[in-house]
């Protein structure tokens, strides 16, 4: 394992806030995507709540970053050379395509966000049209990456443990595909309606994205090796909560029984704190 | 292009004055550090965006040394490596290569993501808070480009650090490193040779590069090794979780039309 003598680049709450709401923005536009095309026709009503989720929730991220840079007004500078003035991108350096990444899942997330709240306008009619599985299609890919690309550029660096491990940007995306779906059930069971009739399903989907976190999570231990003690220890009550996060949902969701009598709210609410409490642990462990 | 250039910092008569960091903080006008008592007689402490220059006093056992310790005196500086990692992962372009050959923060371009400082391998490049940039040696561009040496190599009272074109301080460091073996120290080497394509910052160091919190060669590896097993990583797991998300609602709806 590669040793280095490297600075922490404080990254903090707003780094932290922006992985946990692009991930679940990203996560849900897939799973708005997958409800739209191979759900039930009951299933529309949830899959047009991921899209509104989805792009509500992204609107935050942009304004989190820029307010994580050093000079705000300069946001510009990732995707504009500020002095030849040509196109600023870098195909080897995970923030650059993620900016771009950024803006071009916001194209997306906005038309199906406008699709889903006014379903009759222009937009509406188009993206309710043939064009609108190919376009979702493509916006879901987008959404893909912006859920896990984030655990890729901590790797691409040499701070120890995130440079450690390939298996961030997987974690990442398994936990973020695990939060939108926690996200789009409890927002549905919360406000009730059409889209509840969904929630069993995004259980049933939750369960794979959760085993597939767990999974994920022995691996970036393993692969971590002697750098794990380094978010291990003072942080042991972050990885408490991330278990909690994620083996208590889990339970929940295969033994629905165990939740008679208790809020449906729990399984998801559960999932969004152990969602929060990774990045967090990640983030903030590393750096310590 | 103009003619690459170089430091060759001899660590073997760095006598510790620190005459480096000051004429250092006086050229580029870098603000004064708090007074704290550190470690020895380092009142710096580290690289970072209000020191460019950093004067190293390590204390190593020496049972021959008076007291039994020794120290050993390193100024400290960016590498302006070939293959840097701060380059590499700057998404704005700000950071660019000069006409010498150096590495080079453009303080208008910065935007202060400080992606830079996670990729730096040798705790070089520190956040100015005060203009919001990402900061570190720029070898002194501005008087690179008029034709004056370094502020630091100027004031340098012992030639520790030296300074010319670059193949000459290779040439130089070469020379001492076979002087120094004829006198018995065995162990002194060059450091920068091969590290990171080679280093615009030749270091002459008599114990191993981890010593002086510097990466041996075998470490010296890039932030873009991981790049691809990342995505690989997140693809996988991409394709893993919608085929999981698809045989869900499969089962759930083969359930519903088993009820209804």
């Amino acid at each position: 394992m590669p040793e280095h003598f490297v600075a922490p680049p404080d990254w903090g709450w707003y780094i932290l806030g922006y992985f946990f709401f692009g991930g679940i923005a990203g996560g849900a536009y897939v799973l708005g995507t997958m409800l739209r095309l191979w759900g039930e026709p009951r299933d529309a009503s949830a899959a047009r709540l991921a899209f509104l989720i989805s792009f509500i929730v992204l609107l935050i991220c942009p304004i989190l970053l820029t307010f994580d840079l050093g000079r705000p007004f300069r946001f510009w500078h990732m995707l504009i050379d500020a002095r030849t003035g040509s196109l600023s991108f870098k195909y080897w350096s995970p923030m650059s395509v993620g900016a771009w990444a950024l803006m071009a899942f916001g194209v997306f997330a906005a038309g199906s966000f406008v699709e889903a709240r006014w379903p009759h306008s222009v937009v509406g009619r188009v993206l309710g049209g043939p064009v609108g599985r190919p376009f979702m299609i493509l916006g879901s890919a987008l959404g893909l990456f912006i859920a896990g690309y984030t655990g890729v550029l901590l790797s691409v660096s040499n701070q120890p443990v995130w440079s450690d491990t390939w298996a961030l940007g997987g974690l990442f995306l398994a936990s973020a595909l695990s939060s939108a779906a926690a996200a789009i059930a409890f927002i549905a069971l919360r406000r009730g309606g059409d889209a509840q009739v969904s929630a069993p399903k995004l259980f049933a989907a939750d369960r794979y994205f959760i085993i597939l976190e767990l999974v994920l999570l022995v691996v970036f231990f393993l692969t971590l090796g002697a750098a794990a003690s380094k978010v291990l220890g003072a942080w042991l009550l972050l990885w408490l909560i991330v278990l909690a996060g994620t083996v208590l949902p889990l339970v929940l969701h295969l033994r629905p029984a165990l939740v008679q009598g208790r809020s449906p709210l729990l399984a998801p609410g559960l999932v969004l704190i152990g969602n929060i409490a990774l990045r967090a642990v990640v983030i903030f462990g590393a750096q310590a | 292009m103009a003619k690459a250039v170089g430091f060759f910092t001899d660590v073997s008569v760095c006598i510790g004055c620190k005459a480096c960091e000051i004429a250092c903080k006086e050229w580029n006008q870098l603000p004064g550090n708090a007074p704290e008592f550190l470690d020895s007689f380092d009142n710096t402490g580290q690289l970072d965006g209000q020191n460019w220059r950093h004067v190293k006093f390590i204390e190593k056992t020496r049972p021959a040394a008076p007291g039994g310790v020794a120290w050993t005196m390193m100024s400290d500086v960016c590498k302006h490596c070939t293959h840097a990692s701060c380059m590499d992962v700057c998404p704005t372009n700000a950071i660019i290569r000069t006409e010498f050959d150096t590495v080079y923060i453009q303080p208008d371009v910065c935007n202060g993501c400080r992606d830079c400082i996670a990729a730096c391998p040798y705790h070089v490049i520190g956040f100015d808070a005060n203009r919001g940039l990402a900061q570190k040696c720029t070898f002194c561009y501005d008087r690179l480009q008029n034709n004056l040496m370094p502020a630091c190599a100027t004031a340098c009272p012992t030639q520790s650090i030296r300074f010319g074109p670059l193949d000459e301080m290779r040439q130089l460091a070469a020379a001492r490193v076979e002087q120094l073996h004829a006198q018995g120290m065995s162990e002194a080497h060059v450091y920068g040779d091969k590290e990171y394509g080679g280093l615009h910052t030749l270091f002459l160091l008599t114990d191993k590069p981890e010593v002086y919190q510097l990466p041996s060669a075998e470490n010296a590896v890039g932030p873009r090794r991981n790049n691809r097993a990342g995505y690989l990583g997140s693809l996988a797991t991409a394709l893993l979780g919608i085929a999981g998300a698809l045989v869900a609602f499969r089962g759930q709806r083969a359930a519903a039309v088993k009820e209804g």
